[in-house]
């Protein structure tokens, strides 16, 4: 099979780019999608353990922080803490800056899911723990956030594939993670449909191997329903 | 064992427990009757405080409550006397989440601090006592109701309670499911456990009850030996409501 010159280039460029976006993918991708997640996660169940305390303060509190994150856009979140904050001399590396609004964002959308999980185990499981004497924070800890755990999964699951396509706006606060490199090597070959199209290529794959571990998670929990 | 003197409950507006006196002896086991809303389920939840009486005292082993609307009790005081009672519930309520002697080994780790060893040996020797030996592996979903509920009696039992208390332990059973639970509580019954028992059941209350309370509106309308009070009754309330059992 023949070519011509442009195909040829075309080939040339994918092949190129790939590896060196794979990379950024790898290294700044998954890391700044999987440590954002982590600590998102950990600020998700104070919040939602906030919002669902008897203590007034607390909860007024984390519903006003999740109001203020899922009212405003993810991207004017990161602008704020990148380009905004250094007026009041606050400078932050701009990975530190995106994990923060990562870890943000993630902590106000899944306060709500986790929340609703603790909310949906049966009261009953509650005075079960009660009765053999375990204090709120035993029957917690013990019994009713393992049972939400495995409600929230698949919830949970979505948020994740969801941050892993939203780490590309970290792009825009100068952070060298995948959708940036894409874009440093379409404006040296100028081929953008080529390169976005590589760059979806690589997403795609790693929302699908994440997926395929959502499932099978799902259904390793599946057998330990609530009653 | 358990001496309770002028309970009153009210949920809202609604007055259920409308001035409760109570006593019950060590060794004895005391049956509950009475119509839906009647406040026998609230009473028996007020004796482990999963409501809190809005006035009354209650006295259950060496933990004595005086209640009155100002003064919550302090959660320390509501603890203690939670682990001198065991309770079993309508819907069972296992962990999902745990085996059948993880079941009964949690309490007795994270509450009672006993050793995993201790707690293993001492569920194994529940569960042979209420026959599920051989499902101590098994999750509760894999579980039949009457044994998911066995299970519950063994882990109310594993934190050596003073006081079983059962809230129609059988009422979500089959009638065959119902009479292995009720076997069972009667061989405790039998041991000289002391229990309080709401249910429907009139057989186990003629066999096995020392006592038969009837409760109606928020008052005990009737207690005696359950001759005296499921056969030989003249109050009308109580006739009434056995005649409607009886059909």
């Amino acid at each position: 099979m023949v070519f011509d010159d442009n195909t040829m280039r075309l080939i040339h460029i994918f092949m190129a780019s790939f590896f060196p976006l794979l990379k950024a993918g790898l290294t700044f991708t998954v890391p700044l999608t999987l440590v954002s997640f982590v600590l998102g996660l950990v600020l998700a169940l104070f919040t939602a353990l906030a919002r669902i305390s008897k203590v007034k303060i607390l909860s007024s509190l984390a519903s006003l922080y999740v109001w203020l994150i899922r009212g405003t856009p993810l991207l004017v979140q990161l602008f704020i803490i990148f380009f905004g904050l250094p007026k009041i001399g606050i400078i932050l590396d701009p990975l530190v800056a995106a994990i923060i609004g990562f870890t943000l964002n993630v902590g106000a959308y899944n306060s709500e899911v986790i929340r609703a999980a603790i909310l949906s185990i049966p009261k009953g499981q509650w005075e079960a723990a009660y009765s053999i004497g375990m204090t709120e924070s035993q029957a917690l800890r013990r019994i009713i956030l393992p049972l939400a755990a495995r409600v929230s999964i698949p919830p949970l699951s979505n948020s994740f594939i969801s941050l892993v396509k939203d780490t590309s706006l970290a792009a825009a606060i100068t952070v060298t993670e995948m959708f940036q490199i894409a874009q440093t090597i379409t404006a040296a070959t100028y081929e953008p449909l080529l390169l976005y199209f590589e760059v979806a290529i690589i997403y795609l794959m790693f929302c699908t191997i994440l997926t395929i571990l959502q499932s099978r998670m799902e259904k390793k929990l599946e057998k330990y329903v609530a009653n | 064992m358990i001496d309770i003197k002028n309970l009153h409950k009210s949920f809202g507006e609604n007055e259920i427990l409308k001035g409760i006196d109570l006593k019950v002896n060590k060794g004895e086991t005391v049956v509950i009757i009475g119509p839906s809303g009647s406040g026998k389920t609230t009473l028996l939840r007020c004796l482990n405080l999963l409501e809190v009486p809005d006035s009354g005292i209650i006295e259950i082993g060496t933990s004595r409550l005086d209640f009155n609307q100002s003064l919550k009790p302090n959660q320390n005081s509501i603890l203690s006397l939670r682990k001198q009672t065991g309770m079993v519930f309508q819907g069972f309520y296992l962990f999902p989440h745990k085996t059948v002697i993880e079941n009964i080994m949690e309490g007795q780790i994270i509450v009672l601090k006993r050793s995993k060893a201790d707690a293993f040996k001492k569920g194994l020797a529940l569960l042979d006592k209420v026959g599920l030996l051989e499902k101590k592996d098994a999750f509760p979903h894999e579980l039949s109701g009457g044994q998911q509920q066995r299970v519950a009696i063994a882990r109310a039992m594993a934190m050596d309670p003073k006081v079983l208390l059962f809230d129609e332990p059988t009422s979500a059973l089959d009638p065959e499911l119902a009479a292995e639970v009720l076997k069972v509580m009667q061989s405790l019954a039998e041991e000289g456990m002391t229990m309080v028992v709401v249910t429907h059941k009139m057989s186990f209350a003629r066999d096995v009850a020392n006592k038969v309370i009837f409760i109606d509106n928020g008052l005990i309308l009737q207690s005696g030996t359950p001759t005296e009070v499921l056969k030989n009754t003249d109050n009308l309330r109580v006739k009434q409501f056995l005649n409607i059992l009886a059909d």
